[in-house]
Parts: structure tokens; C-alpha cells; sequence
């Protein structure tokens, strides 16, 4: 077993492929949550693969794209305060805020740190006691644990100068939301795999419960999603709303007990912003009452501008599925990769940037 | 000597007279480099190749190689490019103050060893040494010459419509092998850099086939940007096969993991040869017989449809354009 070329494999695709073909007979709209899955679908053409009946739409499962214009502006407000050394996972250096970004805020003389991994920030600290860490928490269920594991170790060992910008947020809330307002009809869900992979299924399955809803959480490669798609065609042809792991050799119903603890003992729910959908309850995390003294928001008085939105971007509603990038005015026009208006073309997760890099359009 | 390299090594005084006899003359040794003089000279007859590339890699050493082969192979594989066999290089050193003397030592034998390889000698150099900070560890510099054989015309904008596209091998190992001991990355692997000079494998080519139109190594920005400035330089289109394009598990592995693509992963010992049909399976087979063209594979085609654009037909049968690498790939945080 290597687990990439099987889940690769022309042929089992093409079985999968006529599989769907020859079931879907009612039309349907399919949404993938998560950014991975977006960029997949793009770079292997599943969605010139699939039947008529089947429109598949992105949702907000980037967590660099849903990330707030007003969050983004704390964080480069937190860069420029002296002593402080911002550590974080890279997509977020390029992210534009209102005015700047932190790559800008870096080059202005701002001590902003791009980390593989929430130790090596703990590093940092224990390396650089003259100086206050800050780790923006940027991710869903997938990055959180790992964020806990950092405080947990940062409290044992007894630093004191390392800090959480707390930005993480939660899956299904978000999911929840867009079926709430209704925007976006959707007859299934391709379920995020590496969020799967630490809560498990459960928490989908009140969602499947409630909305009457098919979900099924996918893998990420080409084999991956065509038998998630193929499974969900199944549930909407026979009538059904359930879940389903179509993504066993990641996934257990029981997602990652020892991941879920760590997240539940440091961080707690709390209402936070994403772009494109404004304030949702209990959708972020915060730091426990016990690990407060690592809380940014409390060591440090943040204070900035009211945030901006970039004129004619529309990245909030394209995270909401309700658009998609070729609706959007400033799409490969003003707003490319190397000169990204929104934060869906920066990312490498972002629903603009899969399309640009690789939904062009082919004469021949 | 010191133990470590210090500002006084560049200060043109007795201890950077030392540096260049005892670390550089000793190892590099060659009748045009020992003269000391200025410039060194020699006679030339026939078309001239002439290139230059800075090395600046991150750490200095790595699997399967370090900053001193890199820099040769480098400039190397660019005359190569040409068509050119690689005769002379220049190499100039900027040291940070404090590198280990150990490791200048490592490095320079590195360089002697690439550059009997590659059958070139450095006939010429310099050494800086700047204050700690400054530089990180130690950049390299080096420019080399190389003749252009009779009828042979190699460049970006001969492809045509109908050619074959040869690829030498595997892609991806060198950016793998760099990133696993990279500072804050560090993985577990055993992959080796593909850092390698091609000119005797460009020779071989040569001789079967008058008629080679490109040839490119695919460093920064990888196979993709390779065939974008083909495409571009040509005006034509280029189509390749995902499953034809040879690529190690451990690599598309890594790749998984990093969230990276092969596609726009640097290569240091590879190259892209754009050949007439009719000449494709001779050349395809002499470069198999190389040592350093093994994996050799015919990737794709060039055609007249999209002039300017790659477009790749994937495992499953669909299509998708590759396009320039645009900003840096960053590993993918969820």
C-alpha cells in the first residue's frame, strides 16, 4: 500500500465515474467545505468529470480566506508592538488587511516569524525570554489541538513571554450557518477530512439529522472524492440523510479522543468573525479561565482602526457559496496571485486562487 | 590557521594569502589558477557559451550535497543548456565571519570533486568576508565558459508543433531533500538531492542527434515554469501526461504532506529536452544509457493549439493548464 498512486488510479476512477453517471438522475448541489478539497477537485478536473445533475459549490473551509479583515488588522497591530515576535504558519504573511499585511509589517522592521508548527513557536519563546512570542491560532478542529499542546507545554515548562492570538475557528457552526440563512441550496456535503479525522463523524451527524442533509466526509485525492461524490448521489437517489466515511483509512467515527481532550482542556467555545458571515456563536475558541495568563487579547491593549473592506472584492460571498470567483469584477483582472485584493486569492486553499491556477479555460 | 573564518581572512593581508594557498590552491590546483595573477588567460577558438549563477541555498549541506557541488553544477548545466561543452569556471565566495573553517574546507572539496566530474576547471576566483549577519553562512558565485560544437543551435524558441517532450528523471528530489533539513521542517527521509552536472549527458545527445531544438534544467519554479518559457519563447503549446512524468513516492509523499506540487519543485540535476519525432527514441535511449539519465521519459508534446499555454492531461483522463509558479509555495496549514 503506498496511498497516493491507488488513490490516483485512472481505473478505479473511471469505475466510480460510470458509477455516478449511471445513478444521478436527480439534480443536485454538492458543497466541499474545506479549501483542500477545492483545490483537488480543481487540479484533478473532477468537476469536468461529473453528470449534468451535479453542481458542486465551495464553501468556507479555508481558515487563512475566513479569517476577519478586523482579526488580520490585530495581528499586524500586535507586529509593531515593540518586543514582540509574531510566529505563524505562512499563508498568513501574504493575507491583506484593511492597510497592510504582515509581509509589509515584516519588511518595515516588524519581528514576524513563519513556523512549520506550534513547538517551534515554544522554541522561540524559551530561546528569547527578553521577548513576548505571539502565535497567531489560525485553523479549524485540524490545528487547534496541536495550539493546546503548545500552552499545555509552554505552562509545564514555566515560560511566561509566549502568547495566543486565539483565531481559531470551528467547522460545524460555520456549516450549520450557511444551511441556517438558506442562500445556497445544497443537496449534500462533502464533509472536511483532516477536521474528520480529530472530531469524527458524530458531530455531523446531527447535522445530516436535522437539515435532512447527506454527508460524507472524503480523503483528498481524485479516488477519494469521486467515491464520496458516488456515495452521496446514493443517499439523494434513495431519499436518505446520513453520514458516511468515505475516508476510512483517516477517519474514525470516533475521531481523535487524545486531540479532542487537549483541545477541550485549554480552549473553550466562543462567539467569533468570520469574513463573509459576520459574528457566529460558539463558531471560535478561546483560552480557558486556567490558561488565560497565554491569552494575547488580555497581555496585550490591541487598539486599531475600524476595519476595511476591499472595494468591489467579493470574497465574502464566495465563501458563503453564493458566488463563485468568475462573479467577482476584480477576478484575474486586478486581483491575481501576485497581486491578491482578497484573501480567497492568497491562500493556496482560497476558491479564487484554485481557480485561477488551474480552472482556466482551454481553447482547444 | 583559525578555527573559523574571521574578518581578517578578506582583509587582502597575510592570513587571507594563507586562506587562498592553503584552502583554495591546494584543492583547485591547475596551471591557469596557480599563475595568481589578475585574470587568468588562456587561448579560445569557436562559439562561446557564457554564464553566471549565485547559489545561496539554505542549509549549506544537505543530502546527496552542498553549496560547493551545487554552484558547479549550476553554471554547468546552464552551458550545457546551450549545447555548449563546459570548459572554465569562475568561483567567488562571500563568507559570513565565523563559518567553520571545517566546513569551508568541506565545501571547497565538494567543488573539486563536481568539477573533475563535470570535466571543468575554476581558473579564476575571490573571497569576501563580511561581518556576522551580513550573509548566512556562505553565498557562492561562480560564472563559466564553454564552446558551442558546429551546427549545433539550442534555445527556448525552436519547439515546434509535432516535437517530442523528454524529460531525464525523476522530480521533485532535490527541493525534498533541501526542505527535509531545513531549520524548523526537519523530517525523516532518504531522499538525496538530484544535484548533478549534465554535460556529458547533453554530449551523448548531441551525438545521436543533430537536431535537438531545446534544452532547459528545470531549477526554481520546476517542470512547470520550464515549459511555460518554451511555450512562451516558441509560441506554441506544450501538452504532457501526468502519468508519464516520473515522480518518486517519497516525493509526491512529501508533497502530500507539505502541500506542495512537483510540478514547481526545483531540480538540480535534471533536464528538459524538446526533440523532433523523428529523432525522440535515439535520443530517448542515449540518454537512458547515461548515468544521470536513467528515468529519461518522452513527458509530452509540443502543438500549434494554445501557442503559450501547458496544459497537462491528468491520471483520470481530464485536462488542466500548469501555469507559472506564482509567489513561493508555502506548506498548507490544515
Amino acid at each position: 500500500m503506498r496511498f497516493i498512486t491507488e488513490f490516483r488510479s485512472s481505473k478505479l476512477a473511471a469505475g466510480l465515474l460510470s458509477q455516478i453517471r449511471l445513478r444521478s438522475r436527480i439534480p443536485a448541489r454538492l458543497m466541499e467545505f474545506c479549501g483542500g478539497h477545492t483545490v483537488a477537485i480543481f487540479k484533478h478536473g473532477i468537476r469536468q468529470m461529473l453528470p449534468s445533475t451535479l453542481e458542486m459549490v465551495s464553501g468556507p473551509g479555508c481558515p487563512v480566506c475566513v479569517t476577519a479583515n478586523a482579526d488580520i488588522d490585530r495581528a499586524i497591530a500586535l507586529s509593531q508592538v515593540p518586543g514582540v515576535i509574531i510566529t505563524t504558519f505562512g499563508d498568513m504573511l501574504k493575507i491583506p488587511g484593511s492597510r497592510s499585511s504582515l509581509q509589509e509589517s515584516k519588511a518595515g522592521g516588524a519581528d514576524v516569524r513563519m513556523v512549520y508548527s506550534t513547538m517551534d513557536a515554544v522554541k522561540i519563546a524559551s530561546e528569547n525570554t527578553d521577548k513576548s512570542i505571539v502565535f497567531l491560532g489560525i485553523g479549524f478542529e485540524t490545528t487547534a489541538p496541536t495550539v493546546a499542546a503548545s500552552v499545555i507545554q509552554a505552562k509545564e515548562r514555566g515560560i511566561d513571554n509566549y502568547y495566543i492570538l486565539s483565531l481559531n475557528k470551528l467547522c460545524p457552526p460555520v456549516i450549520r450557518a450557511i444551511l441556517d440563512s438558506g442562500e445556497v441550496r445544497l443537496n449534500g456535503l462533502v464533509c472536511p477530512g483532516h477536521v474528520s479525522a480529530i472530531i469524527g463523524s458524530y458531530p455531523w451527524e446531527v447535522i445530516a439529522r436535522e437539515y435532512r442533509i447527506p454527508c460524507v466526509i472524503s480523503g483528498f485525492e481524485p479516488v477519494d472524492i469521486l467515491q464520496c461524490v458516488s456515495m452521496l448521489v446514493d443517499q439523494i437517489e434513495q431519499g436518505e440523510a446520513k453520514v458516511e466515511i468515505a475516508y476510512r483509512r483517516g477517519v474514525r467515527p470516533e475521531g481523535n479522543p487524545e486531540a479532542i481532550r487537549l483541545m477541550e482542556k485549554v480552549f473553550e467555545p466562543a462567539p467569533a468573525r468570520w469574513r463573509g458571515m459576520g459574528e457566529l456563536p460558539a463558531s471560535g475558541l478561546k483560552l480557558r479561565k486556567e490558561y488565560r495568563q497565554f491569552d494575547a487579547e488580555l497581555a496585550f491593549a490591541i487598539a486599531t482602526e475600524p476595519a476595511q473592506e476591499p472595494v468591489g472584492c467579493i470574497c465574502g460571498e464566495i465563501l458563503r457559496g453564493t458566488k463563485v470567483p468568475r462573479d467577482c469584477p476584480l477576478f484575474a483582472g486586478i486581483c491575481t496571485p501576485e497581486h491578491p485584493v482578497g484573501p480567497c486569492m492568497v491562500s493556496s486553499e482560497g476558491s479564487c486562487s484554485a481557480y485561477y491556477l488551474y480552472g482556466g479555460d482551454l481553447a482547444g | 590557521m583559525p578555527d573559523r573564518i574571521l574578518l581578517t581572512h578578506g582583509s587582502g593581508g597575510s592570513l587571507a594569502r594563507e586562506l587562498v594557498e592553503k584552502s583554495f590552491l591546494k584543492v583547485l590546483n591547475n596551471p591557469l589558477l596557480a599563475r595568481l595573477d589578475d585574470s587568468a588567460v588562456f587561448d579560445f577558438s569557436g562559439t562561446l557559451a557564457f554564464t553566471t549563477d549565485s547559489h545561496v541555498v539554505s542549509p549549506i549541506f544537505f543530502p546527496g550535497g552542498d553549496i560547493g557541488r551545487l554552484a558547479v553544477c549550476g553554471t554547468v548545466n546552464d552551458l550545457a543548456m546551450s549545447g555548449a561543452r563546459p570548459l572554465y569556471l569562475s568561483l567567488a565566495l562571500i563568507i559570513e565571519e565565523g563559518l567553520a573553517m571545517s566546513d569551508l574546507d568541506r565545501v571547497v572539496a565538494s567543488i573539486q570533486r563536481a568539477a573533475e566530474e563535470a570535466e571543468v576547471k575554476i581558473i579564476t576566483g575571490d573571497t569576501k568576508v563580511v561581518s556576522r549577519g551580513s550573509a548566512d553562512g556562505l553565498f557562492i558565485n561562480t560564472a563559466g565558459i564553454g564552446v558551442v560544437p558546429e551546427g549545433v543551435n539550442i534555445s527556448g524558441s525552436n519547439a515546434k508543433s509535432g516535437d517530442k517532450v523528454i524529460l531525464s528523471g525523476n522530480i521533485g528530489d532535490h527541493s525534498i531533500a533541501v526542505l527535509s533539513k531545513r531549520e524548523g521542517l526537519s523530517f525523516a527521509t532518504t531522499l538525496e538531492s538530484d544535484c548533478a552536472p549534465l554535460g556529458s549527458l547533453v554530449a551523448e545527445m548531441i551525438a545521436v542527434s543533430s537536431s535537438i531544438r531545446c534544452l532547459r534544467d528545470p531549477t526554481r519554479g520546476g517542470l512547470a515554469a520550464t515549459l511555460n518559457e518554451i511555450a512562451g519563447q516558441s509560441a506554441v503549446g506544450i501538452r504532457i501526461e501526468e502519468e508519464k512524468i516520473p515522480v518518486r513516492e517519497e516525493v509526491l509523499g512529501a508533497c502530500e504532506m507539505l502541500g506542495l506540487d512537483p510540478l514547481y519543485l526545483a531540480n538540480e540535476g535534471k533536464l528538459v529536452a524538446v526533440v523532433p519525432e523523428r529523432d525522440a527514441e535515439v535520443v530517448l535511449k542515449a540518454m537512458r544509457a547515461n548515468c544521470y539519465g536513467k528515468e529519461a521519459a518522452i513527458v509530452g508534446e509540443v502543438l500549434s493549439e494554445n501557442p503559450g499555454r501547458v496544459v497537462m492531461k491528468t491520471g483520470l483522463g481530464t485536462s488542466r493548464i500548469i501555469d507559472m509558479l506564482v509567489g513561493d509555495p508555502l506548506p498548507r496549514i490544515c
